[in-house]
């Protein structure tokens, strides 16, 4: 038992560190920090940065232009990212279609789309949801028919995160009605470019535009767009859901958060007294920063496990379970610290008025609003419990 | 970074484990936690010969072991056990006579049963509110007050005593015999003792032992961690198996998703209570023991009290009855809550630290 890196794990860190410190750019990590919607061109000149320096496509292997990191790397790299407010990576090409190519994707397939992920020339985003197929992900309705050399597609997804950025989309589409709901299913690449896509943004509970819906009205897709076997799109949507899966405690998100309520407890005033001395108060950062200290380890031992046995276990959904819920509840402490200093619009409020917070809080109740679908995406909590049941505790 | 336990420790585990579940089966732990003297003093003995007082204490200190992870091992297989034995005084005596450098031979040999007196009816936890005295006399040093459920006390040979001398608080040892001690038994099994001093004849073990104190306590907090993820697990397995068993409306109740989505609840807060310990094991000795003690304890008693509730609820009437080893499980996870300081207790300690 031994809960402290390694010294080649300490010197990974400061590089990283050290790295940040020089590429990370202010602007970038102000907005970062603010809590905002970052924009496009930010997010692409993070990218851009990181695959200089060969850091992009953290969980692919070696030879397809991965840095080769430990579970252990991966995790230092993404604490110390969080640690100095730099973007998220954008998940849909390098954290999931990536991995996809790289396991089920034809050699051309991977010779062509992967070098394009990186360089950042194709934007993806992830074709899974449906109006009527949610945590039911199974029962999606969304088809694709063979016609000559092209796969005809017709139906409609939604909760397509920054798929107003995207210039290509991976879809789960019925390619065969006729077998069992997870039979049937094939997993397609669509150019976003093609004639008879149509997308509407949704404007979320915060105000923010974040995720879209996509209509298809008989989309041709080249036969060659589809990945892997046809029929075998159930499969391929698993693999993904696991590796969505990992990092999805967001401890380092937390950590932030936490650091944050903190902070603002520390500046805001009751009774002439900082609010974080206020015990009630006081008490509620407590309990959740001990949970946060759990969950750190937790993290940390899923890791170590993950690393020895090679892939992450079921024990993932743990994780997204508590991780989640901390997180919400750090973010839930940030917005009723404020008290109704959180309560004006993001962006209505100008630098003059003083009687509101700083201007680093203004998206405070906007990010507690947002922050609510992380218990949501990725399989939600209960579909999570439901994955623990049986695989667990095999009730 | 490694989760797993050295070759000696898991042996050690091992060894203990497999002693404890033939020896100590849970009807024969049932039978002597509840009745004088409210342990097996046969049983304590060859538990002791199988050297599992040595892993509590360092190397220097005549021991094998003493580290936070060496404590946890002993006492998850204890908690597993339900095991009753007062070997929690043995581990913080052994931690005071460590640290004031005296002979603690008879502690590890088990000749000698020790337990630590901190407690008294109106500090229950806080070192600082002590209020026991010592005088110092021309043959040495008497106490006065009044110690409560000091566990083990109700057995023990020499009693480790936290009093205050001259503002300081020192720690004096008093041989049972010399004070008035009435032993009694538990709710969740085990005995403690009320310790009434009055001019006591004592010997100080050591003066201004405040730190030594607090690393007692810390060590003390480590075990009763480990103790209650041991009871956690087998509380959790023993639901979870008996949701499979019972049939209501013709199915197992465990089809129920929503009993299903309560076990996992369970399991998640015992994973994350498993870790905290881990924490607090790995920072014993160092710096911020207290602090991560402090918040190991919090997130055990709010766990422990969880798995014991609702292990009882879902199993229904059965986990209501004294017969059912569940009940004995969660009561002993629900009352060691009141040990070395509670749920609230141990959040405040954690909050202190915000203060500008």
């Amino acid at each position: 038992m031994d809960l402290s890196y390694s010294k080649e794990e300490l010197a990974f860190r400061d590089e990283v560190r050290a790295f940040l410190a020089e590429k990370l750019p202010k602007e970038i990590s102000d907005a970062v920090r603010a809590g905002g919607e970052l924009t496009k061109a930010m997010m692409e000149e993070w990218h851009a940065l990181l695959n200089a320096r060969g850091w992009l496509a953290t969980i692919w292997p070696k030879d397809f232009g991965g840095p080769g990191w430990s579970p252990v790397q991966k995790h230092i790299f993404e604490e110390e990212c969080c640690r100095a407010y730099a973007p998220r990576i954008v998940p849909f090409g390098l954290n999931m279609l990536g991995p996809v190519l790289i396991e089920f994707g034809s050699k051309a397939q991977q010779d062509h789309y992967l070098p394009r992920i990186l360089d950042g020339t194709d934007w993806w985003c992830q074709g899974y949801s449906e109006p009527g197929a949610g945590s039911d992900l199974a029962s999606l309705k969304t088809r694709a028919e063979r016609d000559g050399d092209h796969w005809v597609i017709n139906g409609q997804k939604t909760w397509t995160t920054l798929g107003q950025h995207a210039d290509w989309i991976f879809c789960l589409c019925r390619t065969d009605p006729e077998a069992k709901p997870q039979a049937g299913i094939s997993f397609i690449l669509v150019d976003m470019a093609t004639p008879g896509i149509e997308l509407r943004p949704i404007k979320l509970i915060e105000g923010g535009h974040e995720v879209n819906e996509i209509f298809f009205t008989d989309v041709r897709v080249p036969i060659g767009n589809l990945v892997g076997e046809e029929n075998k799109g159930w499969t391929i949507a698993k693999f993904l859901l696991t590796h969505e899966r990992t990092g999805i405690a967001g401890v380092g998100f937390s950590i932030q958060a936490l650091e944050e309520v903190k902070a603002i407890a520390r500046k805001t005033m009751r009774g002439g007294r900082p609010l974080i001395e206020d015990p009630l108060f006081a008490a509620r950062i407590a309990q959740a920063e001990i949970d946060l200290e759990a969950m750190k380890i937790t993290n940390l031992r899923m890791l170590f496990k993950a690393q020895a046995q090679g892939a992450p276990g079921p024990e993932t959904s743990l994780l997204k379970i508590k991780g989640t819920v901390i997180n919400q509840e750090l973010r839930d402490l940030a917005r009723r610290a404020l008290g109704p200093a959180a309560a004006p619009f993001p962006g209505h409020v100008g630098e003059g008025n003083l009687m509101f917070g700083p201007p680093d809080t203004e998206h405070n109740a906007a990010r507690y609003f947002n922050n609510r679908k992380t218990s949501i995406f990725g399989g939600s909590n209960e579909i999570q419990r439901n994955i623990v049941t049986k695989t667990m505790l095999e009730l | 970074m490694d989760f797993n336990l050295t070759e000696d420790r898991q042996m050690l585990a091992d060894t203990l484990s497999r002693f404890l579940a033939d020896q100590y089966p849970v009807e024969h732990r049932i039978k002597v936690a509840y009745e004088a003297p409210y342990h097996d003093p046969a049983l304590w003995e060859q538990m002791v010969e199988l050297g599992a007082l040595y892993a509590l204490a360092p190397e220097s200190a005549g021991g094998m072991g003493g580290t936070g992870f060496d404590i946890a091992v002993v006492f998850e297989a204890l908690g597993k056990a339900l095991c009753p034995e007062p070997v929690l005084g043995a581990l913080m005596a052994s931690r005071l006579l460590t640290a004031a450098d005296a002979d603690q031979e008879a502690l590890l040999t088990g000749a000698t049963k020790y337990a630590v007196a901190i407690t008294e009816i109106d500090a229950p936890y806080a070192l600082e509110q002590i209020s026991t005295e010592a005088r110092e006399t021309e043959t040495g040093f008497v106490l006065s007050g009044r110690k409560s459920t000091v566990y083990g006390g109700q057995v023990a040979d020499e009693i480790l005593v936290a009093a205050r001398h001259g503002g300081r608080l020192g720690v004096f040892a008093v041989t049972s015999a010399d004070a008035n001690i009435t032993g009694y038994g538990m709710m969740d099994g085990g005995g403690a003792a009320e310790v009434l001093l009055d001019e006591t004849p004592a010997r100080l073990v050591l003066a201004e032992a405040e730190a030594a104190l607090q690393d007692a306590v810390n060590a003390g907090i480590v075990a009763l961690c480990a103790e209650a993820v041991g009871a956690m697990d087998v509380t959790h397995a023993t639901t979870v198996d008996y949701l499979k068993q019972r049939k209501q409306f013709g199915v197992p109740i465990g089809k129920f998703q929503v009993l299903q989505h309560r076990a996992v609840d369970m399991l998640t807060e015992i994973e994350q209570a498993r870790s905290i310990t881990i924490k607090a094991a790995a920072e014993l000795g160092g710096e911020d023991a207290a602090k991560y003690a402090s918040m190991a304890k919090n997130m055990i008693g709010r766990a422990a009290r969880l798995v014991a509730e609702e292990s009882i609820q879902m199993h229904g009437g059965i986990a209501m009855t004294w017969e059912y080893a569940v009940s004995h499980y969660a009561k002993r996870l629900v009352m060691l809550d009141a040990q070395l300081g509670d749920t609230d207790y141990h959040l405040s300690q954690v909050m202190k630290g915000y203060a500008a």
